[in-house]
């Protein structure tokens, strides 16, 4: 496997275990052992990753890429040397940066499940492949991860609206979609990864499933209140719903 | 000094003790202790030589060498002062089996060396009694070697390099040079020594040599290593005898440069530095060329001896609970040394599904691979862990050993205790024991998680395609074809024979316009090779034994359908910016200079004065490599020039001459007829402009300094010839991609490794000669283009090749469908399908390489990595993580620090 394949979820399951510092090896920049170059996506992935542990208050200097080539034992060695003295500095997770427990781990509980939606919004960043290093540290601004994760997205089936045809909950990825037939479909919120399948998937004729950015999300309608009384089937395809 | 029972070195096959000559018993029929206490009886003392006599077709000779002994001359000292010692007797002490388990001691008082000389071209260069004139052509790099090697023991040494010639001529080896000369501590001195005397007190040595600027010096070292050459194999005379060949005149075996694998006697081969001094990669090219010659005389009776290895047949135990069994390797002293080998064994015991662990001296000998499957069925083990070295060279050999047993390969996992532990703490036993241990949790971890993979079986195309109508083509191809393959074989312009058609003779006098028609000649009479001429690669499509490639020549387009294809597209001349050349036709590349002598052009051969400057392009900071070849072809050019007019003044500006192993004799011989040796520095390079002699003929103006005369000399030449830069063919950035293979720093390709794969890529199926991997003299481009044919030949010679399991693989229900797989996927491995649930992604598997780049980016996780997992790395990490009660313990204590 490639250093590119170090998911970001690894990088944060570390830091929820408790360990103190991630740090990546990977092979040197333009000299791929595959042909991919996926040194350069796992590089993008720290320096955004980097930022988000910032924004949920941890020091970014715990998670660190560095690239060498298998020969370099001299220089692996004083890169990680200077890695743990950094971690050291910084002190145990959390404490070091004076966070209280409770906020980190939620902190971090979060942030896990927003993984794959950090994914679907920043994979096209992170594919651009950053020659030059006086990129990095502007790449991902902190301004722009403030928003992605103050302004996360959420899907939402509008209960007036669904007409319970499964659609969305058969292209859900994720089985997030809590459906039967001619039962009002709800998205379970905890599963959903935000990847906009659901919103694509819904007939324009419904337009069920609303897109909510940075609001709450209303609460799911009481189970028992989900039966969809309609006429019968002939009739719906002879006289089709409104749009709107 | 080993006792008359012993293990000839670690890794020896078979891993067995012998008894050598030095045993009392078969001296003076005395002792016999061993006998007494052996077990199991296994010691025969009454064993005699048997002779054996086998039928062969070919014989490839393959003696190797004798390193040179420094005892032939009194002034090293060697033997004598005993902190004095071998580059060889150096290179134990740097290693973990070696007499202070790899610390570097000196033998007089067992303290560690601080200040260390080494001495270059012990043996060699000279034509004094006792040395070689021939350059050994290795010790340059093997000396940096070691500096760097002592550097990482011992951060604080200072070492000093006295030297001639820095000949580091070899891929990469120019970045390996200034790696060394960066590192603190570190000098390079160039100055002829002298062993002046051993302290009799501390027993440290006093060397004496010489500086332009402090002029005559003595200096005392804890330790001086004599960088001893390179010698023919002790018994070489009898050998010579026995097989009826030629030896030349340094007693190494007689060769041909258009065949430097051949000997005199037809079916005699040779490989290795038999055929002079050569480093590893090329001795691995000559194995594999010399191994590809015997093929052409004996293909047709390919396989008769081979026996088809069987496994028992695999017993599917994906529903059993995982039965983990985990064997402790020692590695000799590597691990065992540093951490406490039983400690691990027992804390493996307590681990979650372990059944059973062990340890091991090294895991990888035969006796010990047997243990393994014994366990295995004895214990009825269903998932494997050695923890030893890492998995990048052995992980197959236990695969297979999983395969032996029975059960699923990839149900095996290595935990690397070597490299990435005790090789790094030798200092810090304890922590390192502790390491292990984590380290053997994690893998133990996975490995309740590995999962039974198959791997896939494809069928391989019989035909090669290469690329490139030089003399590297040509001779892969007429190898290739010559075994009973036929061979595509595609060249840009409208003849063949690449740069070599520019070439009149090598330095060593072959005639290569007479060599080149012959060799054009058998391609073209040859009815299994097709030549494609002024032709260009659109398109290369498929993968190892089933590619497809689009040619287009002479207005059609050809689709061929191949099983392998080899590049050997050769290399560019760098078009100098500098010395006037362009813009004063006087100042010419060395190329056109050999042109101009071949054509008899009396401005050249009647010349008065000519100026050769080499490193006209490279050595330098945007070409930070030494285009190996220059240096002999000025050489070359210089001698021819003296032939024919024996008063021109030839003056050859230079950084350091690199005319390697036999070549040193010509230059030499250029030296004796009068050509003048001036060398410059990099950042003093010579000047060159147009001016008038005092009687007022134009001629070209070359200034330079003279660090032997400590002044700046002017000569005034009618003809400048540069050296200029071999670089990589323009051709090069676009086959890459088309055949997905790499490029190193330089721009060269990429072979898989340096020395143990020197003629294939990472891209399986696709193989590499000639001056497209480095530039290289004719005779080299001969050895690995065979080499190249020889590693064909291992794929063209089966019917089917083995594609990893470890592939990618998509969960239908999870893909939305977004195509970011497909973006990251440079094999072209993925296509998105349309179904009923929408757009789908589906993975080949027969293209993908199982780098995981798709797995990463995948927001839903539809698409996975088979046996890197997430659930697989994830356990390893939950594994890693020190359990709560720790984390709250450690907290405790430094709350209350």
């Amino acid at each position: 496997m490639c250093s590119g394949r170090v998911d970001p979820a690894h990088v944060i399951r570390a830091f929820s275990k408790g360990i103190d510092g991630v740090f990546i090896g990977g092979c040197r920049l333009n000299e791929c052992n595959y042909i991919t170059h996926g040194n350069y996506y796992a590089l993008n992935m720290v320096l955004l990753f980097r930022k988000i542990l910032e924004h949920i208050g941890l020091h970014p200097e715990r998670l660190r890429i560095e690239f060498m080539s298998g020969s370099e034992g001299n220089l692996y060695v004083e890169v990680v040397n200077n890695f743990i003295k950094k971690v050291k500095e910084l002190g145990p997770l959390g404490k070091g940066e004076g966070i209280d427990e409770d906020i980190l781990k939620s902190g971090l509980a979060e942030i896990t499940r927003l993984v794959p939606y950090i994914k679907v919004v920043k994979n096209a960043k992170l594919r651009t492949p950053l020659r030059n290093p006086e990129e990095y540290e502007k790449f991902f601004t902190g301004d722009e991860i403030d928003r992605l994760l103050n302004e996360v997205i959420s899907y939402y089936i509008d209960p007036e609206k669904c007409r319970a045809c499964m659609a969305c909950a058969k292209r859900c990825p994720v089985e997030a979609i809590i459906s039967a037939k001619n039962r009002i479909h709800v998205i379970d919120q905890e599963k959903c990864i935000k990847c906009g399948t659901c919103f694509e998937a819904c007939p324009p004729r419904f337009g069920a499933v609303t897109k909510i950015i940075g609001e709450p999300v209303p609460p799911p309608v009481p189970e028992e209140e989900r039966t969809i009384v309609r006429k019968s089937k002939e009739k719906m395809i002879d006289n089709p719903l409104p749009i709107d | 000094m080993n006792k008359a029972i012993h293990i000839y070195f670690a890794q020896a096959i078979p891993l067995v003790a012998y008894i050598d000559e030095s045993c009392l018993y078969l001296k003076e029929k005395k002792c016999r202790i061993c006998q007494r206490i052996c077990q199991n009886k296994a010691i025969n003392l009454n064993q005699m030589p048997e002779k054996v006599e086998i039928n062969v077709g070919a014989i490839i000779l393959s003696p190797g060498l004798e390193p040179y002994d420094p005892r032939l001359k009194d002034e090293y000292h060697y033997g004598d002062f005993v902190n004095v010692v071998t580059s060889m007797d150096y290179e134990r002490l740097l290693c973990s089996t070696g007499p202070y388990q790899g610390e570097i001691l000196r033998a007089s008082d067992l303290k560690h060396p601080q200040k260390i000389a080494w001495i270059q071209c012990v043996g060699s260069r000279q034509v004094t009694e006792g040395g070689n004139s021939y350059c050994s052509a290795v010790c340059c790099t093997y000396s940096q070697k070691q500096v760097i090697l002592t550097k990482d023991h011992n951060a604080e040494a200072e070492c000093t390099i006295f030297h001639n010639d820095i000949r580091s001529y070899g891929k990469d080896f120019e970045r390996y040079y200034e790696r060394t000369e960066n590192l603190p501590g570190v000098r390079f001195i160039r100055s002829y020594t002298s062993i002046v005397k051993e302290n009799s007190e501390t027993g440290n040595v006093t060397v004496r040599y010489s500086t332009s600027d402090d002029g005559v010096k003595e200096e005392e070292f804890d330790l001086v290593v004599l960088s001893v050459g390179l010698n023919p194999p002790a018994d070489v005379q009898s050998m010579a005898e026995k097989y009826g060949i030629e030896l030349n005149r340094h007693e190494f075996c007689k060769i041909n440069p258009a065949n430097p694998m051949k000997t005199n006697r037809p079916g005699i081969f040779v490989s290795g530095a038999f055929q002079g001094p050569l480093d590893i990669p090329e001795s691995v090219f000559s194995a594999s060329g010399a191994g590809s010659q015997i093929g052409e005389l004996l293909s047709f009776r390919r396989g008769d001896l081979a026996r088809e290895r069987i496994y028992p047949p695999e017993e599917d135990l994906s529903g059993e609970e995982p039965r983990i069994g985990v064997f402790v390797c020692h590695c000799g002293a590597n691990i065992g040394r540093v951490v406490n080998v039983p400690s691990t064994v027992e804390y493996s015991l307590t681990l979650p599904n372990v059944v059973y662990a062990q340890e091991q001296l090294f895991s990888c000998a035969t006796n010990a691979a047997k243990e393994i499957t014994d366990m295995i069925k004895e214990k009825g083990l269903n998932r494997v862990v050695v923890a030893a070295c890492s998995p990048r060279t052995l992980e197959m050999l236990f695969r297979d050993t999983l395969r032996e047993a029975g059960i699923n390969q990839y149900y095996f996992e290595m935990a690397n205790i070597r490299e990435h532990n005790s090789w790094v703490h030798s200092k810090e036993k304890e922590a390192a024991t502790e390491k292990a241990k984590d380290i053997i949790r994690m893998s133990v971890a996975r490995a309740r998680h590995l999962q039974p993979l198959q791997e896939f079986e494809l069928p391989v195309n019989k035909a090669a395609l290469v690329v490139g109508g030089g003399v590297a083509g040509m001779t892969t191809a007429l190898s290739i074809a010559n075994q009973g393959h036929e061979v595509h074989l595609v060249e840009r312009d409208v003849d063949l024979g690449g740069t070599a058609q520019r070439i009149q003779t090598t330095l060593e006098g072959l005639d290569v316009q007479a060599y080149l028609a012959d060799l054009s000649g058998k391609v073209y009479k040859n009815p299994l090779i097709h030549v494609y001429t002024e032709a260009t690669i659109t398109e290369a499509t498929g993968y190892v034994g089933n590619f497809i490639t689009r040619v287009k020549y002479g207005g059609r387009v050809a689709e061929i359908k191949h099983g392998a294809a080899v590049i050997a597209i050769g290399a560019d001349l760098y078009t100098p910016a500098e010395y006037l050349y362009g813009e004063d036709d006087r100042v010419m590349t060395h190329l056109e200079l050999d042109e101009q002598i071949a054509k008899g052009d009396e401005k050249v051969t009647g010349a008065e004065s000519l100026v050769m400057i080499q490193c006209v392009g490279c050595r330098q900071e945007d070409r930070n490599y030494c285009s190996r070849i220059c240096c002999s072809e000025s050489i070359k050019n210089a001698l021819k020039l003296k032939e024919i007019n024996p008063e021109m003044d030839i003056y050859i500006l230079f950084r350091d001459m690199r005319t390697y192993g036999f070549k040193e004799d010509y230059y030499r011989e250029a030296a004796g007829k009068g050509v003048r040796f001036i060398r410059y520095e990099p950042h003093d390079k010579p000047q060159v402009e147009a001016g008038e002699t005092e009687e007022g003929k134009s001629v070209l103006k070359v200034t330079v300094p003279d660090y032997i005369l400590g002044k700046k000399l002017e000569i005034d030449a009618e003809i400048v010839a540069l050296a200029a830069a071999v670089i990589p063919s323009a051709e090069t950035a676009k086959l890459a991609g088309l055949f997905k293979v790499t490029l190193s720093p330089d721009g060269f390709f990429k072979e898989a490794h340096v020395k143990l794969r020197p003629v294939e890529f990472g891209t399986d199926g696709v193989y590499l000669c000639g001056a497209a991997h480095y530039p290289k003299l004719l005779t080299e481009t001969i050895n690995q283009a065979y080499g190249a044919a020889g590693r064909v030949l291992t794929l063209l010679s089966h019917d089917i090749v083995i594609a990893s399991g470890s592939v990618c693989e998509v969960n239908e229900n999870k893909c939305m469908g977004c195509g970011d797989c497909i973006a990251v996927c440079s094999y072209g491995a993925i296509e998105l399908r349309t179904t009923r649930q929408g757009k789908k992604a589906v993975v080949n598997p027969v293209l993908c390489k199982g780098d995981g780049l798709c797995n990463a980016i995948c927001p839903t996780g539809a698409i996975k990595l088979k046996h890197f997992t997430d659930e697989q790395i994830v356990s390893e990490i939950d594994a890693a993580a020190p359990e709560e009660e720790i984390i709250r313990q450690i907290d405790a204590a430094v709350a209350s620090m």
